[in-house]
């Protein structure tokens, strides 16, 4: 069983065909790397299987229930959960409230109760605190429970973005190049942090050019050109592939 | 004690004690129509300061609900309580029906769309004069709970003053619930919000009713204050004095909304004696502080002395 299928999924944008008939799936458990050249639309294949684009043709499937075209918020709700390439972080909130908003499905969020502030919803909050600072301390971040998210390092942000995904507590994170901006040390952590992530049973998909972490983490590799498939199998089918070596990774690879 | 709790006893303070101080029925009507003012810009602050989304044309919820009331009362006399909540009601509901259109759109195109719905409302108002006396406007009937009718301007001072700490009370424990914190991240980041789980919509058009049923309440309650209410309580300049108090006191700043409202009431009332040059002075106030605090008064004031204790 797979937790993620999808089926001939394609988008256009205008005359433009960003993803075109694309299948594959993913099953629970590992982590899945989707590489490829600028443009070659891995980008717009995460935003569509995260709902923030509606697919012009083709089906995705999450846990066998077809969720094509269901928005973010209810794909959340289904146990999916992204970063973003461009940060999406929450500056006018401070570090820790960043990753308590990551726990708003499991939070109590009746209206009545919160305006009248029942008791039960200062209690629950004070868990989701801690719940927060927890998620805080699995990525790296535990010096900035206290720290004002506009007042954070790049990197550092980069790994509260990973801490808010994964307090919605997801089956499956899609990761958008993690890793980029980072130096070689920050790089090192992700690395590791995603395998720690995945070991604890998360589905991770990962979309990223550094081909270090790419190779160091991922079990399965698809790679994507022009959005069509290219090359699909583990690391190292995918790594001696002679049309992955010549379309893509070109003689820097061959050089290594 | 919290901030928050430390706030709240000290407004309450302030509104026991200022009978002390205040002299003539003229304060008294400053320090109501402060009160009024502010319980609308509560609402409108959780809308514009935490859900990021802007309104141009709250003072139409406020003078619907106004009109509500008088006219209920005065045409078909139902109970002024009654006609306060029904009134509440249906303005929520004309909200909830604009809202959920409406805000889907974002920034400028919102602030339009905001701005024409005011208009709309000011223009019916004025034009609806079988109903509402148009221009010419109409009277109000006296207010009465339950067969008491609280009359003189103390009354009215305490039966505001209670409104206001209530509206204050429950607009901290929502900020300060899940729910804050998700109008938050849909001000910060509506991509991230939604992805995190929140139904982004869902919660900016719950903000906006609730701000909504604030100003109609406010104005239900303005009318029977008044005695008489004319279209002008709904036009344009009103929401945007709301708005400009809003974002004097200081935005996603409860309590910043009460001191923007006290200011830009109490403010063109101390400069009339300057006559002509009344708003060259209010402009130049306007001005200077949002050039030299641009996060509103009281945000400004409460960062300087927490970054002094550090």
């Amino acid at each position: 069983m797979s937790l993620l299928k999808i089926e001939n999924l394609g988008k256009t944008f205008g005359g433009v065909v960003a993803v075109e008939d694309l299948s594959f799936s993913i099953g629970p458990g590992t982590v899945y790397s989707i590489i490829g050249p600028n443009g070659a639309g891995k980008t717009t294949l995460f935003n569509l299987i995260s709902g923030l684009y509606t697919p012009s043709t083709g089906q995705v499937f999450l846990d066998g229930e077809n969720v094509t075209g269901l928005p973010p918020h209810l794909l959340a709700l289904r146990g999916l959960s992204r970063s973003f390439q461009n940060l999406q972080i929450f500056f006018n909130m401070s570090a820790l409230e960043n990753v308590m908003v990551g726990h708003h499905l499991h939070s109590d969020t009746r209206l009545f109760p919160s305006l009248l502030a029942l008791p039960t919803i200062a209690r629950e909050d004070r868990r989701t605190r801690e719940f927060a600072a927890e998620q805080m301390d699995y990525v790296g971040l535990g010096d900035y429970v206290h720290a004002d998210s506009g007042a954070m390092p790049y990197g550092a942000l980069r790994r509260l973005e990973i801490a808010r995904a994964l307090a919605t507590r997801p089956r499956l994170l899609l990761l958008d190049e993690p890793a980029a901006g980072l130096n070689p040390s920050e790089t090192r952590e992700v690395m590791d942090l995603i395998r720690r992530i995945a070991a604890d049973g998360i589905t991770v998909v990962l979309v990223e050019h550094d081909m270090h972490l790419v190779w160091g983490v991922s079990e399965h590799i698809l790679v994507l050109d022009h959005g069509c498939r290219l090359a699909t199998g583990t690391a190292e089918e995918v790594r001696h592939n002679p049309a992955v070596v010549e379309a893509y990774l070109g003689h820097q690879a061959r050089g290594r | 004690m919290t901030p928050r709790t430390g706030g709240m006893a000290l407004l309450t303070l302030v509104i026991l004690l200022l009978p002390l101080v205040m002299q003539n029925a003229f304060h008294y009507d400053i320090a109501i129509i402060t009160g009024l003012n502010a319980i609308v810009c509560i609402g409108l602050n959780l809308l514009i300061g935490y859900a990021g989304q802007i309104s141009l044309g709250h003072a139409g919820f406020f003078a619907l609900g106004a009109y509500v009331s008088a006219i209920l009362t005065d045409r078909w006399h139902w109970d002024p309580l009654a006609a306060m909540i029904i009134g509440a009601a249906v303005i929520g509901l004309l909200a909830f029906v604009i809202a959920r259109p409406i805000l889907k759109l974002k920034g400028h195109y919102l602030a339009m769309a905001t701005l024409g719905m005011g208009i709309i409302i000011s223009i019916v108002l004025n034009e609806e004069s079988d109903l509402t006396g148009g221009p010419d406007g109409m009277p109000v009937e006296a207010f009465h709970l339950f067969g008491w009718e609280p009359s003189g301007n103390l009354t009215w001072y305490w039966l505001v003053a209670g409104f206001l700490l209530f509206s204050v009370w429950m607009a901290l424990n929502l900020v300060h619930s899940p729910i804050g914190r998700a109008l938050r991240a849909v001000h910060g980041s509506e991509l991230a919000a939604s992805t995190m789980g929140v139904d982004t919509l869902r919660y900016k058009v719950m903000i906006f009713v609730i701000s909504a049923i604030l100003a109609s309440l406010a104005g239900s309650l303005f009318a029977h204050y008044s005695g008489f209410l004319t279209p002008s309580e709904g036009d344009f300049f009103r929401s945007i004095e709301f708005v400009t108090m809003v974002v004097l006191g200081g935005m996603a700043s409860i309590f910043g909304s009460v001191i923007g409202a006290a200011i830009l009431t109490i403010l063109p009332q101390a400069l009339a004696s300057l006559h002509d040059y009344e708003m060259l002075v209010f402009g130049g106030v306007l001005m200077g502080v949002m050039i030299f605090m641009p996060r509103g008064l009281l945000p400004t004031i409460t960062g300087f002395f927490t970054a002094r204790r550090k």
